[in-house]
Parts: C-alpha cells; structure tokens; sequence
C-alpha cells in the first residue's frame, strides 16, 4: 500500500478511534534557506502508541521532533496537536502538552532536584520533596540521588533524570530523540523498561527517534520512515520488515549509512 | 611644554620601531598608523574644544556630545553584529546614560555647566561605557552560542525566553562590570588615574584633583551599571521570534 493511501486508511471512519492522532502533519515543509529539510510530509503519531521514528541521518527526524515541540515553526503545511493547530496554540502550553527529551539533554547546573524542580520553577512553582522521591522513584532512580550533583551522574542515570524532569509537565506526549544512543546495554535495557512502563501505566504517547533498528522492531507499536526529508512510508511496526518501497530496503540495508 | 620637547617624545615611537623591524614583529605600518592618527585626532580635538569652550554656545556643546556618541556607537557596533538593530540599542543606551548622569551633576550643581565640564565628563562617561558595551556584547554573544542547548532545554520545558536567556545575560552583565570595580579596588595604589595625573601635571591641587577623580569613579560605577544592564534587557528580544523560539545565529542579525 503507497504511503498517501495508508493516511487515508488510517484517517477512514473505521480506523479513526483505533488511530486517532495525537500529532497530524499536514504538507508540512521546512527550509533554511535554499534546502528544503522537510518535503511535504502528511501523516500522524497515532495517540497512545509508541511511534518509532527511523531513517538515515540528515533526514530530517530532528526538525520534525523540534516542530511537534514547537521549537521550530513549518515553513508552509500544519502541524495539529491533539486535535489543535499549533499555530492557534501558546508555544508554551505546546511545549508543555508534548514534552522533549534530546540525544544529550543538557543538565543544568545543581543536584538532581534542581532539575527535576526546573519545570515547575518556570512556573513560578516548587516541587514538593515528596514529589520528586515519587518521580525518582518512577524511573528507577534511589532517593539518595537527590542531592546528588547532576554533572556527575553517569549518561544513563542523567537520561533518566531528564525523562523525569520532562514527565513532571504532565506532557500526555513524549517527544525523544536518540535518548538511548549513549547508553551502555544495561542502562539502555533500563530506559526501555522505563518508556515502555511510563507508556503503559499512564497512558503517554511516545514519539522516539531511533537509529538501532533493533530497539525500533522492539520498542515500536508503529513506525515512521524518513529519506531525504520525506516520509517514504509509515504504519504498523511490520512495516520495517515488508515495507515493499525501494528506498526503505536501501535504507534497512544499510546503504545510506 | 616645548616644540622641542613635544619634538623628542617621538623617541617613545622610535623604540617600539627599531624593535618591531629588529625582531620581525611586522608592526611598523601598524605603529606608524596609530602614530599619525593619534596626533592628528588629538590636535584636531584640541583646536575644536579650544573653539567650543571659548564660544560657550550650547549649541556646539550638544553638537560635541552628539559627535562623541556618534563615534562611540560606530566602534561599539561591530561587535554587536549578530544582534538585529543593535546600532539603535547602542543609541538608546548611550543618550539615556548621558541624559541621566548630566541631569543629576547638573540638576544637584555638582559641576558647573559650562563646556569644559560637560565635554570632559561627557568624554569619560561614553568613552567608558563604549569599553563596556564592547566588552557586554562579546561576551553576550559567546554565552548565548555557548549555552545554546541549555536555552532550548528551558524553551522546550515551556519557559520563556527571558527564562531562557537569564544565566547567559546575568554573567555577561557581570562580566562586563567586573574590571570597573576590581581597576576601582586599586586605584590611586597601583595606578594614577589619567584624568587626575593630567590634571597633577598641569599644575592643579593633589586634593583637588583627587575630588574630581572621586566623582569620576563613581560616575563610572552608573555607567558600568547602567551600559550593560540597559543593553542587555535591550538585545535579548531579538534572539527569539514571536512563537518563542530561538533563532539561529544568521538569523537574528537579519
């Protein structure tokens, strides 16, 4: 099935309950000056799946990560968020409602609190102790850590921190990009556990970038495939196994790499 | 002081010469520029203030002020590059910091307003607060390159950008204004500051020189304040567009 008649399938009255879209673009283009980094992309995150991003680098996953994020604005097409155009939206309830976590998200300088307590501070708001053992505890860190400073936390530990800190917005979506790609096998098994229980227990909408295709056939529920700042082909995660568009078998072959 | 001895002092331009050709350090034409225009630029100067302070027209007064702004906003600009409208940022800060400082050495008869007064403070004022715009803007625009990521992270979390921005902008302005307290720490121990040296040399009272000099330093404590502080709350805006988002480099300066 081509990409263009699987959005509709998806979009038809039938599926519409089973895939209703927790982010929709449509023809969404982004340029920087003369390169186009985003080409007319259509199609959606369904809502409470885990949608696996994936293609060769210099795709554009990025841009389009920072767009449902609201750090970035699409240079022609719409973006809806839970039903909601984001241009119509404040960029910082946006931000707020789909949540992002990078490759390296920065810590900001002080223990762990302070930046499990910097949401809320935005805010004008505190974060109760209480509160920040029960987030620690969510994502398996001890309560010891706390008070631990940030810059010394190993990469795992500092992604984990940084999922909480992200989590502690209410974000009903979370947007990550490479979260994992730093990560020894112990720390990236662990992160894992952790998404996939966030996503389960609290019902969160995961949007994850990935370049282990592994962990994509693990993880994803569905899947988005990226070339050239297009989307080649997208739907259910057996889509990266029998995807029937040439550009996907060059790109699972490894021939962008 | 004599032609004969304003003749010899070239001697002070010779040494740096001899050396720079003996050890090929390559700055000969460099110093013999600085030569020439420092001379011509200060002989100039001296017949227009010659002119001014015998006119006391307020007229040439302003023109002078305008002058000394002008020229400051001009060097001061060029470091500010990557930052949109920042020659009028620079215009702002310097007429609001002249504007403040003059009404109060004027409204509370500090000094008299006469020429001599007004030039030469006004001179001090701007010339420093030019240092220091260059200083606040270099720095400004390293940090905000810098700590690009940290910025995101903020933006990302539904901060805005002044919560985004406000470490970055903190220690530039504090950056800024540190060599102004710590040169104020040691003066008159390490080094004789050159209004009061001047003013020594030109036969004038030590104590009397000494008050003007304090008056100075105080005067430049506001100016350092003032200079980053007004710039710094000026610049930051243009970093962001209207959705909150961050603009790349290039394009802020557009």
């Amino acid at each position: 099935m081509k990409t263009v008649e699987k959005v509709k399938w998806m979009e038809s009255e039938q599926n519409k309950f089973l895939y209703k879209p927790a982010i929709h673009f449509h023809n969404v283009s982004f340029e920087v000056g003369d390169t186009k980094i985003l080409d007319a992309i259509t199609g959606s995150f369904p809502t409470n799946q885990i949608t696996v991003l994936v293609g060769p680098s210099g795709a554009g996953k990025t841009t389009l990560l920072k767009m449902c994020n609201g750090l970035l604005s699409p240079t022609t097409g719409e973006i809806t968020v839970q039903g909601q155009t984001i241009h119509e939206m404040s960029p910082i309830d946006l931000r707020r409602k789909a949540g992002m976590v990078l490759q390296n998200s920065p810590m900001i300088a002080g223990s762990v609190y302070d930046n499990l307590a910097l949401p809320l501070r935005l805010q004008g708001k505190t974060l109760s102790k209480e509160k920040a053992l029960d987030i620690l505890d969510q994502v398996g860190l001890e309560g010891e850590y706390l008070e631990r400073d940030s810059q010394y936390l190993s990469g795992g530990q500092q992604q984990k921190v940084s999922i909480a800190r992200t989590l502690l917005n209410q974000s009903k979506i979370l947007l990550m990009d490479e979260i994992t790609s730093a990560l020894d096998p112990s720390s990236l098994n662990e992160v894992e556990d952790l998404i996939r229980k966030l996503h389960e227990e609290h019902a969160i909408t995961v949007i994850w970038i990935t370049h282990n295709l592994e962990q994509a056939r693990r993880m994803g529920q569905y899947a988005w495939i990226m070339v050239d700042g297009k989307l080649v082909d997208a739907g259910e995660i057996s889509v990266l196994d029998d995807s029937d568009i040439p550009s996907v078998h060059r790109f699972l072959k490894g021939d962008f790499a | 002081m004599s032609t004969t001895a304003l003749f010899l002092t070239l001697i002070f331009v010779l040494i740096p010469l001899v050396l720079s050709k003996t050890l090929g350090l390559q700055l000969e034409k460099d110093t013999i520029i600085a030569t020439i225009r420092s001379t011509v630029q200060l002989v100039a100067v001296g017949f227009v203030l010659k002119f001014v302070f015998d006119s006391e027209s307020y007229l040439f007064i302003f023109l002078m002020v305008v002058l000394m702004i002008g020229a400051a906003v001009q060097n001061a600009r060029k470091k500010g590059e990557g930052i949109k409208g920042i020659t009028w940022k620079l215009i702002v800060t310097f007429v609001l910091l002249e504007v403040l400082t003059q009404s109060i050495l004027l409204g509370f008869k500090i000094v008299p307003a006469t020429a001599q007064y007004i030039i030469s403070l006004t001179g001090m004022v701007i010339g420093n607060s030019m240092v220091l715009a260059i200083l606040f803007l270099n720095r400004f625009v390293a940090e905000v390159e810098a700590h690009r990521p940290e910025s995101e992270l903020i933006l990302s979390l539904g901060g805005t950008p002044k919560q985004a921005i406000h470490k970055q902008l903190i220690r530039s302005i504090q950056a800024s204004m540190i060599p102004t307290i710590e040169s104020q720490k040691t003066i008159g121990l390490v080094q004789l500051p050159g209004m009061m040296s001047g003013q020594i040399i030109a036969g004038a009272d030590p104590l009397e020189a000494v008050q003007f000099q304090i008056l100075v330093i105080f005067l430049l404590l506001t100016t350092a304040a003032l200079t980053s502080v007004c710039l710094g709350l000026l610049s930051y805006p243009t970093l962001f567009n209207e959705r909150m988002q961050m603009l790349q480099r290039q394009e802020h300066s557009k």
